[in-house]
């Protein structure tokens, strides 16, 4: 039973070299990513990776550069072979389509946005965005028609025939963010898209991708290595290290809960006030004329409103069902305690 | 101390065989199978006789428009088009209409040649490397070998006339097209094919949507090197029968006649900068979408 309504990562190996095979065998009995390395000259990018993303949610996965991020996100649409393992999506084992399987399953259930844009620099704007479309060979109306909604929903109206080298960075990935998403793939692979942006840009470009998701409902895998922006925009997020995922949970989970000192550095510096949302410090009690607050804002925004009223406490809500109360100081506490536990 | 002060060589009668067996062969090669080599270029020659009928008997002035006509197509620009015009007229005037027409047919079909072939092996070369280093040394050997070395074989097999002379100009100016098609698809960024794999596009998808287009300015640039070869041939192959301005320019060598020696030389050369003009400021317009960098 290999799960409905999913995208299934199992026990994937990645293994760099010339004999990948005899390489695993050592792997699998335990031989260490330094020592293959060294005695065996085959580098182990990804060492047994697990993951369940459920269909229309979006998982993050997070590691410094040589973690194996990159390596990882491209197998699921086979850019890159796994060296043991499987994937499956819904009930297709994509690791056993052969090569016409697999090229529908990437023109119509997968799409991709890349670091660095990888626009087609020969077409313009508008023939960028209809690139998927062209290669599932649409109809020339529907190509037109859908083409011109995503320009249009990306915000890159009246650009239509610009070529790429004439935008700026951001327009640049919202042409890439478009180009995927006319496709109506279900699965949208995002490897480090916004990571060549600066950091204004950045927040833009994140705050257009979460307004999307809202209503799209994508099955999304997002790569990056910045930990702030993995917070901010994943359902959950996976904490890659040397190839292994550490951690796997939502983003409070890391934040309160970190798996190991890994985790606990690299969320020590997080802003933890503008990730965490009330629903994780809320108090039993319910108090009495006090304000309400949704259980679903960010820890600073609480506090702001908290303060903006002069009240002390409030009361939480979760579907306008009052279901508890947080004070001003268990918030400064909660976003504070991180710096002062370290 | 014999053996050092003389080279030790094989010696003349075994020298003497094997030039003797290789001779025998191609001419029993060329005997058993030049009528059908010939009969296989035969369309070949029609299409050259053709063309060169049509340029040499179409009305002048109809040609001089033509070529004006291209050359603001390729170019865009006013003093190209004046120049080129200019040029066809100049040369009409000092009497050299005629072998001009000659040498712009056969330059006409070395190229199509040569296009027609050389894109499709340097596709094949660019996507394996071992097909590469096999074509890499002939082709080598195709620009380094005396082109005289070359016509004996072909003028044994085909005889004198142009066909021998069309392949003699295609041997040499075939390998740059080769070598810039495949060197413009190995430059081709590998993120943006990684992008079309990524969304599912075929090999054909990838090679006439991406690979080709990108790499059409070097491809260019290959057909201009092709052209310019092909023009540098003309001499020689007038040798072996082809009609054309290289003629004039063999009797003004054997016959040290230097004004008409010069004056089809230069008339070579200005057919060589109007080709070189219009096919680079073809290219470069490919390219527009490359350079035109001014962000927003």
């Amino acid at each position: 039973m290999e799960s409905e309504s999913k995208l299934l990562i199992k026990n994937i190996y990645k293994i760099f070299g010339d004999r990948p095979e005899a390489a695993l065998k050592l792997v699998t009995d335990g031989i260490n990513k330094q020592t293959l390395l060294e005695q065996h000259n085959h580098v182990l990018a990804l060492n047994n990776i697990n993951l369940e993303v459920s269909t229309g949610k979006f998982q993050v996965v997070m590691g410094l550069s040589g973690s194996g991020k990159s390596t990882l996100i491209r197998h699921v649409n086979r850019l890159i072979e796994p060296t043991a393992g499987s994937i499956f999506f819904h009930d297709d084992d994509v690791t056993n389509l052969d090569e016409k399987q697999l090229r529908y399953f990437r023109r119509f259930r997968t799409s991709m946005v890349f670091q660095n844009f990888a626009l087609l620099p020969h077409r313009t704007v508008l023939e960028n965005i209809s690139y998927g479309l062209v290669i599932q060979k649409q109809v020339k109306k529907i190509l037109m028609d859908r083409s011109l909604e995503w320009l249009n929903r990306v915000g890159l109206d009246g650009y239509n025939d610009y070529y790429p080298t004439q935008l700026s960075g951001g327009m640049q990935q919202r042409v890439g963010l478009a180009r995927a998403l006319a496709t109506d793939a279900e699965i949208l692979l995002m490897d480090e898209p916004f990571s060549a942006l600066d950091p204004l840009i950045r927040e833009e470009m994140q705050d257009v991708l979460i307004n999307l998701q809202n209503e799209l409902k994508k099955t999304i895998i997002f790569i990056t290595h910045d930990l702030d922006e993995a917070l901010r925009i994943g359902d959950k997020v996976a904490i890659l290290k040397d190839g292994e995922i550490i951690q796997n949970g939502s983003p409070e989970e890391i934040i309160l809960n970190p798996a190991n000192e890994y985790v606990t550095d690299f969320t020590k510096n997080i802003n933890r006030g503008r990730i965490l949302t009330i629903g994780a410090i809320i108090e039993d009690a319910v108090l009495e004329n006090a304000i309400k607050i949704d259980k679903k804002i960010t820890l600073e925004a609480a506090l702001r409103t908290i303060n903006e009223e002069g009240s002390q406490f409030a009361n939480v809500v979760d579907n306008s069902r009052v279901i508890g109360s947080v004070s001003q100081k268990t918030i400064i506490n909660a976003i504070t305690s991180g710096t002062e536990v370290n | 101390m014999d053996f050092l002060d003389k080279f030790p060589s094989m010696g003349q009668g075994g020298l003497r065989d094997i030039k003797k067996s290789i001779d025998l062969g191609f001419r029993d090669f060329s005997r058993a199978y030049g009528d059908s080599l010939e009969a296989f270029f035969e369309p070949l020659l029609n299409l050259l006789v053709w063309i060169e009928k049509l340029l040499v008997y179409s009305p002048w002035p109809l040609i001089v428009i033509i070529f004006g006509v291209f050359a603001w197509l390729a170019s865009r620009r006013l003093i190209v088009v004046f120049l080129t015009i200019l040029t066809f007229l100049v040369i009409g005037f000092f009497g050299m209409w005629e072998d001009t027409m000659a040498t712009i047919a056969i330059i006409f079909v070395a190229t199509i040649i040569c296009v027609f072939l050389g894109i499709p092996i340097g596709v094949l070369m660019s996507n394996s490397t071992r097909v590469q280093s096999l074509i890499n040394p002939v082709l080598d050997i195709m620009q380094t070998i005396p082109s005289f070395v070359y016509l004996i074989p072909v003028v044994m097999l085909l005889g004198i006339g142009k066909v021998p002379g069309l392949i003699a100009v295609c041997i040499y100016a075939i390998p740059p097209i080769i070598r810039l098609t495949n060197l413009g698809i190995r430059l081709v960024d590998k993120e943006v094919l990684e992008a079309a794999d990524a969304f599912g596009a075929s090999f054909r998808q990838k090679l006439f949507g991406v690979q080709i287009p990108l790499a059409l300015p070097n491809i260019f640039a290959g057909i201009n090197q092709t052209i310019m070869m092909a023009l540098a041939m003309v001499v020689i192959a007038s040798m072996i029968g082809v009609k054309g301005l290289g003629v004039p320019v063999l009797r003004a060598v054997s016959n040290q006649y230097l004004a008409l020696g010069l004056m089809n030389g230069l008339a070579i050369v200005a057919l060589a900068i109007i080709f070189d003009r219009i096919s680079q400021n073809f290219g470069k317009r490919l390219q527009k979408h490359m350079d035109r960098q001014n962000g927003i």
